[in-house]
């Protein structure tokens, strides 16, 4: 009688244990759908606002749907209406973004891989300051350098040029670059330097042989960084170039800021796209690794 | 000529003293470990040694050649590390003839080479791995392995065991030994286990703070360990250091202990120096395994102790007696019955006994 009793009162329990997962089961997708909505809300207007015709624009909501997919807005963007002056588009920056951003990204991510050797396996007198200097250029705010970089600039005889800002995004490049490989060096045993030195390998074949071959994820992880910086840098870009040697988020900016003619949203959405798109490819291909060499721990050796 | 040869040999980290003033000489063939606490410089001593630390004062010669500004790669070294260090983005393969290639050996020599020492330490199944497909086991032939191949002067290892699960870290130790007694090459060998030193060593330098307290064989520093440091480091348990006084007493010499009537006597020992012995403070010292519950040799020495403690551990025991106030352990087997807080008969071999003066802590 007893355990029949006790029974029920478990399968009750049970019942209402099963009920409160479910309510917080479902509490937990409404929550994540909110934030993800949330998010995902610019984009779907950008998108969808840049397939639509100004006529549809001025007479639909921002939410509603496009009536085709009309691309000439982003041909536009791209490639401008082809007539003279005043006909900003994207197609030229954007090269000079790419030309800007592959050489910093490289040369910014190969010195703080070095720098990142030399601080964490040839310690020297002194190298906790070197890095400390360092580290103290993450924290610079970068208003605060315009001035005497631009004059830098002008004295190596580099400013308003796709030359300078390679100079100065891998300049301030290296302070963030150094910090990511010094801390994965650090977890690589020093007994492999060790060995290789008796094994008779020297500085930079220890570096390229044994160190750079296992540094693939945080290689990845900086590079990410480093591009998603210098792509999306619009200070430097503004402050060091203007006109022909501009990056594309400043002619973005001059593009949307134009004030000679009617405001084409369309066109405006499918420029920031543009503008936007490179980052994301890196994040989609390299995401994936992303996550992991921020969260990689020791190297078993 | 002595194949390795360290002389006045000092270091020091800013204004820490790791090594003061080493002297060591290790011959053709020999297998020396160096034992020590963490922090005693040992490992240190074998990084100067492989050319990875520069030194203060001091030279390190390698066959009679001073070596002590020489780069590790051109002292004819090889060293196994504690982490194995297998070069991880290289298969074994690879890691084995790193150091061959860096030093330019003809390609017929390498393959050679490898062929020999991978069929030797058979791993010659696992050349295309790379270290992070191995069993731990596995990397420390590999690693033994890169060392053998360069058929070097002077194996160092730096505790090349520690990482290692009991189990296979006895059959590791088995194979160094093994490895040693058929190459018959020189051999500097780091560890903190006594054990391993033991087993392993034909010469063991134990070092304390920085300085060598005894380079001796394994059985002289087990049997007449120098200073206390070295008694008490060695031995499991180690052994009973009582504190008491000299007393003559019309031409025999006894150990007493103040406030006590026990009394030892003390014969045949072989004291350094026997002047000024009355009234000398010492450590009588006795290792657990030299007390036995019955007589077993004519000379052995009776005495009554009363029993505190006892310490199962399968094979045998641990007692732990009372002897004026101050402790003594005993290791018997574990059939041995012995009731606790009762008067015992336990005999002393005084043969193997040692005394220390109680100020310097020096063998007398």
């Amino acid at each position: 009688m007893q355990d029949s009793l006790k029974s029920t009162s478990y399968q009750q329990l049970e019942q209402k244990s099963k009920y409160t997962n479910m309510f917080l089961r479902w509490f937990l997708y409404f929550i994540l759908i909110l934030f993800a909505s949330y998010f995902i809300f610019p984009l779907y207007v950008m998108v969808v606002t840049s397939l639509k015709t100004m006529e549809e624009i001025r007479q639909g909501t921002l939410l509603s749907w496009p009536s085709g997919l009309n691309l000439e807005s982003w041909a536009v963007a791209w490639g401008g209406r082809g007539y003279g002056a005043g006909d900003t588009f994207l197609r030229p920056y954007f090269w000079n973004s790419i030309k800007m951003v592959v050489p910093a990204v490289f040369f910014s991510t190969f010195i703080g891989a070095m720098t990142g050797y030399v601080l964490t396996k040839w310690r020297f007198k002194g190298d906790q300051w070197v890095f400390l200097f360092l580290l103290f250029g993450c924290f610079i705010p970068f208003q605060a350098i315009l001035l005497p970089m631009a004059r830098t600039l002008g004295v190596l005889g580099i400013s308003n040029s796709v030359i300078g800002l390679v100079l100065v995004h891998t300049v301030y490049g290296i302070p963030f670059t150094t910090l990511f490989f010094r801390n994965y060096y650090i977890s690589v045993p020093t007994e492999l330097v060790k060995a290789a030195r008796i094994d008779g390998a020297g500085f930079f074949k220890i570096f390229f042989k044994i160190l750079l071959p296992i540094s693939a994820p945080i290689i990845v992880v900086t590079v990410i960084w480093q591009f998603t910086q210098i792509w999306n840098d619009f200070l430097f870009g503004s402050t060091f170039s203007f006109g022909e040697a501009a990056p594309i988020q400043v002619a973005l900016n001059n593009m949307v800021l134009s004030s000679t003619s009617v405001k084409e949203y369309n066109v405006d959405m499918a420029s920031a796209i543009i503008a936007g798109i490179p980052t994301l490819i890196v994040y989609v291909l390299a995401g994936k690794y992303f996550i992991r060499g921020l969260t990689s721990g020791a190297v078993k050796g | 000529m002595k194949t390795l040869k360290i002389e006045e040999l000092s270091k020091n980290f800013g204004s820490t003293e790791v090594l003061k003033k080493i002297n060591l000489e290790i011959d053709e063939g020999n297998f020396l470990v160096l034992l020590g606490p963490s922090g005693c410089g040992k490992s240190t001593l074998l990084n100067i040694i492989a050319g990875l630390e520069t030194i203060n004062e001091g030279d390190v010669f390698i066959d009679d050649y001073n070596v002590s500004k020489v780069e590790p790669k051109d002292r004819n070294i090889a060293m196994v590390f504690q982490s194995y260090a297998l070069y991880p983005s290289m298969n074994v393969k690879e890691n084995m003839i790193f150091g061959l290639k860096q030093a330019k050996t003809s390609k017929e020599k390498i393959q050679e080479q490898l062929e020999k020492v991978s069929k030797f330490l058979q791993v010659d199944q696992l050349l295309e791995r790379k270290p992070s497909q191995l069993s731990g086991g596995q990397r420390q032939r590999v690693a033994i392995g890169r060392a053998l191949v360069r058929e070097p002067r002077i194996f160092l290892f730096d505790e090349p065991l520690s990482n290692l699960d009991a189990k296979l870290r006895v059959e590791m130790r088995r194979e160094i030994k093994k490895l040693h007694q058929q190459l018959k090459t020189t051999v500097v060998y780091v560890t903190h286990d006594q054990t391993e030193a033991m087993s392993l060593g034909t010469n063991i330098a134990i070092m304390n703070h920085g300085v060598i307290q005894q380079n001796d064989t394994p059985e002289k520093i087990y049997n007449k360990p120098s200073n206390t440091f070295v008694a008490d480091f060695i031995g499991s348990p180690s052994m009973n250091l009582i504190k008491g006084v000299l007393k003559e007493n019309s031409g025999d010499l006894l150990f007493k202990v103040s406030g006590s009537n026990l009394e030892i006597p003390i014969k045949d020992y072989d004291f350094k120096d026997k002047s000024n012995l009355n009234n000398k403070e010492v450590f009588f010292g006795i290792r657990p395994e030299h007390i036995f519950f019955k007589k077993f040799n004519e000379s052995d020495f009776e005495i009554n102790l009363r029993a505190d403690l006892s310490e199962y551990i399968g094979h045998e025991q641990i007692m732990t007696f009372d002897y004026a106030n101050q402790e003594v352990l005993a290791k018997f087997p574990s059939t041995i019955k012995i009731d606790l807080g009762k008067e015992t008969k336990l005999y002393f071999d005084l043969t193997q006994a040692s005394l220390f003066d109680a100020q310097t802590e020096e063998r007398i």
